[in-house]
């Protein structure tokens, strides 16, 4: 296979490289001079007027290098294998490439453009979404570390890149202390697996552990592979980092961290189990756990569900309320992975590409409220109906869709996962499962009605407008396409349901 | 056509969210009396079906899930299809003088009214169970916003029972479409579910719809609830909203899982009866008018499970009629309550009315409330009679010792009924005797004092009257010749499998 060849399968991923690099010039070369001063969180003084040409100039290069990736993925042959796994296209990789990307391309248009040294954020931003490409398209275990890693690197720098704020500086050590601990795990887990299947393929790897029994050493692999990723998509009790990464860095990260990380965490998992370990799934029925990685899953949800939304309910903060739903939602989401098979698969898939584009909408309104009012905590939002309407519209579609009610994606994405999850185990084993995650639902939609009850009916004490209304229109224009997708994917879910379904056969 | 209701309703909300306030409540009111008249169009129609549940739409929704939009309709759901529009149309009327924010107010107003059509006409389980979910969050901001009283706590409280409602019915319409692999209802209602898997599907998804319905102990949302909603709210969740749950226990638990029913509906039938007799003495002790109105609804749904827990045509034909008749009366005098009185005196307490003479200050509420109250204790030439009477002939086939005890709650509903009419309206202020003239004179005549300030209240508006009218109307019209519904409720409920033969 010549070079030409790989570059041209590898198109997409080098689009977005070449991508960071024009962006990161263009911002070294234009910033170069512009202090940054002392700016107080509160009270976020505008740039020197010199600086705001080039900084669209960055979002429209980022922006249009994104696009171009999508159109590369379109263009690329539908099924392809280089070096036994390390790259992999396929209907389904493409799908969920595009779905990266598209969520990398919302983040590109939130992230705020007072953020100090914007051209290298949206090269970060842009370097991650290399890893999650990477991600969501190789089927091998190093490409996928080294995925994890290249996403796990950006996604701490992002955290941390508010310098005028120390809790984004915390965060950012907090994530990237348990994140880089949490990699450790992975890698060690990773290395017994190879030592058990002797290849680091996952088509292989379910060959050659097919013929074992669940030996204490693969058990042992399997946990501490599950503990990087437990960590990736907040699952309790790996959840620890989110609060503070969620809160602290700047409301883009946190958009990007939620939505764009989650989805391919959850494409990878769910390829790692049902592919690569799909000899050893034990089973995590009530009367039956027999050992696997089933149970270990189960008893992750299980936890993620109760802590995330016991948790949120006393939450004040909102970025610290989605932290802990996310946690939750976590646990719904793995419902599919543990009821296993193309449906259980499909159905977890449909749900975190949903709950992303939800989340990335949601973090949308709340980088506006932050702009307007210089907080987010709950109170900052009171008053936002009187002051927006259609933000407030927004918001009630993304917390009502996350609470899972009709006629929202949400809704639909329960509802298939739950089904998905009770058809699976031996009669209707998961079905404590289930329950549970029903249970979480009824608690989490208090919480999400408090907030729409602020938003609604709570008066604003006073209101206040620091905004410049150029780039507000266009994270409008975001919000609000985030919100139509919302509704759209609740009223025709078969328009990704169908593709996901196609793509997995 | 009758279809129509719900497309014609869920496009005057997009509507009201797009046009200015001064069209909203005309917009509300078009849209609701086109849909009265649409399925009072529907009843005229002879050519069809009612007593099969007949597909009227089936369009592929979800293909790769089995999922439809399906839309079906027999003689149960074209009756509360009529008590929706009616409850939606003098609702809206109720609320003519709704100024704050109205345009959100009717949005979620037609979403419930929207819902609820929907989940009356749904033939494909999973679309019920979307427009039933969908009527929740619509309550929460009806109440939360425009609420009184403890609105807050009352509108939480009323959408986590929902909600829990809600999820069980979940568990049993996923156990319902994963053991059989369809969701057509009509389809379903043909599967043979493993005796097993209905001895424990049914209670959930009976229980789970009951909820709704006001089953005791699980009733505790709608008095409060009640009481901190709008009028018109009130009247949506007495009218229509209580129905849902009952609907949805007949048309899906009962129909879907006629073994589990015969297991359960023991139980049933006992907690119906506690409902009953339990609510009716609650009421008798209240001071609040909303909260006495409040129970006399939990009691009046109990009739209603009562009458589907016997499992029989009369007693089941009789429970639809009374959902009916329920929806209308109950409307009635939440609209008498909320927004004649309360609105008028700012006080709902039965101690500070009954100083107010307000038979003299506004005499066409009393005599909407003394009609109101003689058809909720069931008189006869009312359409409570006609439900109540029908049920228990049904009972006495079933159960003949609930009917005794029955008996005895119907005595406490006439009691607390008597009660809070009298207190209400017929008390007369400290000022009314002629004889007193001493008296008055000797303490000087205040102008705050209750009686003074009931005789400067605001006449009844041309709307109320229009809305008290037409609720009136549909009562009596019915409890004088209940076969208008009846003939088209019994086949229906004749055509389903459940019945004990």
């Amino acid at each position: 296979m010549s070079y030409l060849d790989l570059l041209k399968l590898a198109a997409p991923e080098a689009i977005v490289t070449l991508t960071a690099l024009v962006v990161l010039v263009i911002g070294l070369t234009t910033s170069r001079g512009t202090v940054v001063a002392g700016v107080s969180v509160a009270m976020p003084q505008r740039g020197a007027v010199g600086t705001a040409a080039p900084t669209a100039f960055c979002t429209l290069v980022a922006a249009l290098g994104l696009i171009i990736a999508i159109e590369a993925i379109v263009l690329l042959p539908s099924h392809a294998n280089l070096f036994h796994g390390m790259l992999v296209i396929s209907p389904l990789n493409s799908l969920f490439q595009i779905v990266c990307l598209v969520l990398a391309f919302f983040t590109v248009l939130l992230a705020s453009r007072e953020i100090p040294n914007y051209g290298e954020y949206l090269a970060i931003v842009l370097l991650a979404t290399i890893g999650l490409l990477l991600l969501v398209s190789s089927e091998e275990l190093l490409m996928i570390f080294i995925g994890l890693e290249l996403t796990g690197l950006s996604l701490y720098l992002m955290t941390a890149f508010d310098k005028t704020d120390i809790r984004s500086a915390e965060a950012g050590l907090k994530y990237f202390l348990f994140g880089s601990t949490a990699s450790a795990f992975t890698l060690f887990g990773l290395s017994f697996i190879y030592g058990m299947a002797g290849t680091t393929s996952l088509a292989a790897i379910s060959e050659g552990l097919a013929a074992q029994s669940l030996s204490p050493l693969l058990f042992a692999g399997i946990v501490m592979t599950f503990v990087g990723f437990a960590f990736k998509i907040a699952a309790a009790p790996f959840h620890l980092w989110a609060p503070d990464a969620y809160q602290g860095g700047p409301v883009s990260s946190a958009a990007f961290i939620a939505s764009g990380s989650k989805v391919a965490s959850f494409v990878v998992l769910g390829k790692i189990v049902l592919v690569g370990f799909g000899p050893v799934h034990g089973s995590a029925d009530w009367h039956a756990m027999v050992a696997g990685w089933s149970p270990v899953l189960a008893v992750l949800a299980a936890f993620s569900i109760l802590i995330g939304n016991l948790v949120a309910l006393v939450q004040t903060n909102l970025r610290r309320l989605l932290a802990y739903s996310a946690v939750a939602h976590a646990g719904y989401t793995l419902l599919g992975i543990i009821a296993g098979g193309r449906e259980g698969f499909s159905a977890t898939l449909f749900y975190t590409t949903i709950y992303a584009f939800t989340l990335i909408g949601a973090f949308g309104v709340v980088a506006l409220v932050r702009r307007e009012t210089g907080g987010d905590d709950l109170q900052n939002f009171a008053g936002l109906r009187a002051r927006s309407p259609m933000l407030a519209g927004c918001m009630a579609v993304f917390m009502l869709s996350l609470a899972g009610l009709p006629p929202l994606a949400g809704f639909f994405g329960k509802f298939y996962l739950f089904s998905a999850a009770f058809r699976a185990g031996a009669n209707h084993g998961l079905l404590w499962l289930v329950a549970l995650a029903l249970f979480g639902s009824l608690i989490s939609l208090y919480y999400y009605l408090i907030v729409l009850k602020v938003v609604f009916q709570t008066e604003a004490a006073e209101t206040r407008s620091l905004s410049s209304p150029a780039q507000n229109g266009l994270s409008r224009l975001t919000i609000v396409f985030a919100a139509t997708i919302v509704l759209f994917l609740g009223i025709a879910p078969q328009f990704l349901v169908a593709r996901i379904i196609a793509a997995l056969q | 056509m009758i279809a129509w209701t719900i497309y014609i309703t869920f496009a005057g909300t997009i509507l009201l969210l797009f046009l200015p306030r001064a069209f909203s409540r005309w917009i509300a009111l078009l849209t609701t009396s086109s849909t009265f008249a649409i399925s009072l169009a529907t009843f005229g129609r002879q050519d069809l079906d009612l007593a099969h549940f007949a597909t009227i739409v089936r369009v592929p929704w979800v293909p790769a899930l089995g999922m439809n939009y399906h839309l079906a309709v027999d003689g149960i759901s074209l009756t509360l299809v009529l008590v929706t529009s009616i409850t939606a149309v003098s609702s809206v009327l109720f609320s003519w003088d709704v100024s704050e924010r109205p345009n959100e107010f009717f949005f979620w107003l037609l979403l419930v009214v929207g819902g609820s059509f929907g989940v009356f006409l749904s033939a494909d389980l999973f679309l019920l169970f979307v427009f039933y979910e969908l009527v929740i969050v619509p309550k929460y901001f009806l109440i939360a916003i425009w609420g009184s009283t403890n609105k807050e706590y009352g509108a939480m409280k009323l959408t986590l029972y929902s909600f829990f409602g809600g999820a069980l019915v979940f568990i049993g319409i996923i156990a319902a479409y994963v053991s059989s692999g369809s969701l057509d209802l009509n389809e379903l209602a043909r599967f043979q579910f493993t005796p097993q898997l209905q001895s424990w599907a049914f209670p959930v998804l009976f229980l789970g719809f009951a909820v709704l319905a006001g089953i005791w102990p699980l009733h505790t949302w709608a008095p409060t609830g009640h009481v901190a909603a709008p009028t018109a709210g009130s009247m949506l969740l007495a009218g229509i909203v209580m129905k849902l749950g009952a609907y949805g226990g007949l048309r899906v638990a009962m129909n879907l899982f006629p073994q589990g029913f015969q297991m359960w509906s023991n139980w049933i039938a006992i907690l119906a009866v506690i409902g009953i007799v339990y609510a009716a003495a609650v009421a008798l002790r209240q001071r609040d008018l909303k909260f006495v109105i409040g129970y006399s609804s939990v009691s009046h749904m109990g009739f209603v499970l009562l009458g589907l827990a016997t499992a029989n045509v009369l007693g089941v034909s009789g429970a639809v009629l009374q959902m009916f008749s329920h929806g209308v009366i109950g409307a009635l005098l939440f609209a008498v309550a909320g927004r004649m009185i309360y609105r008028r005196t700012h006080t709902r307490d039965l101690d500070q009315l009954s100083l107010m003479d307000l038979n003299r200050a506004l005499p066409f509420a009393a005599f909407v409330f003394v009609i109101a109250s003689a058809a909720s204790m069931g008189i006869p030439g009312f359409s409570g009679f006609a439900a109540e009477i029908t049920i228990l002939i049904g009972v006495w086939k079933a159960f003949p010792i609930a009917v005794w005890i029955t008996g005895a709650g119907m005595v406490l509903v006439a009691a607390f009924t008597l009660r809070a009419l009298k207190k209400s309206f017929f008390e007369g202020g400290p000022a009314a005797p002629s004889g007193d003239v001493k008296e008055f004179a000797a303490s000087p005549p205040l102008m705050t004092s209750p009686a003074e300030r009931s005789i400067h209240l605001e006449p009844i508006t041309i709307p109320e009257k229009l809305g008290a009218n037409l609720l009136m109307f549909s009562t009596l019209a019915i409890g004088i010749y209940p076969n208008f519904l009846l003939d088209r409720i019994q086949p229906a409920v004749k055509a389903m499998r459940f019945l004990a033969r």
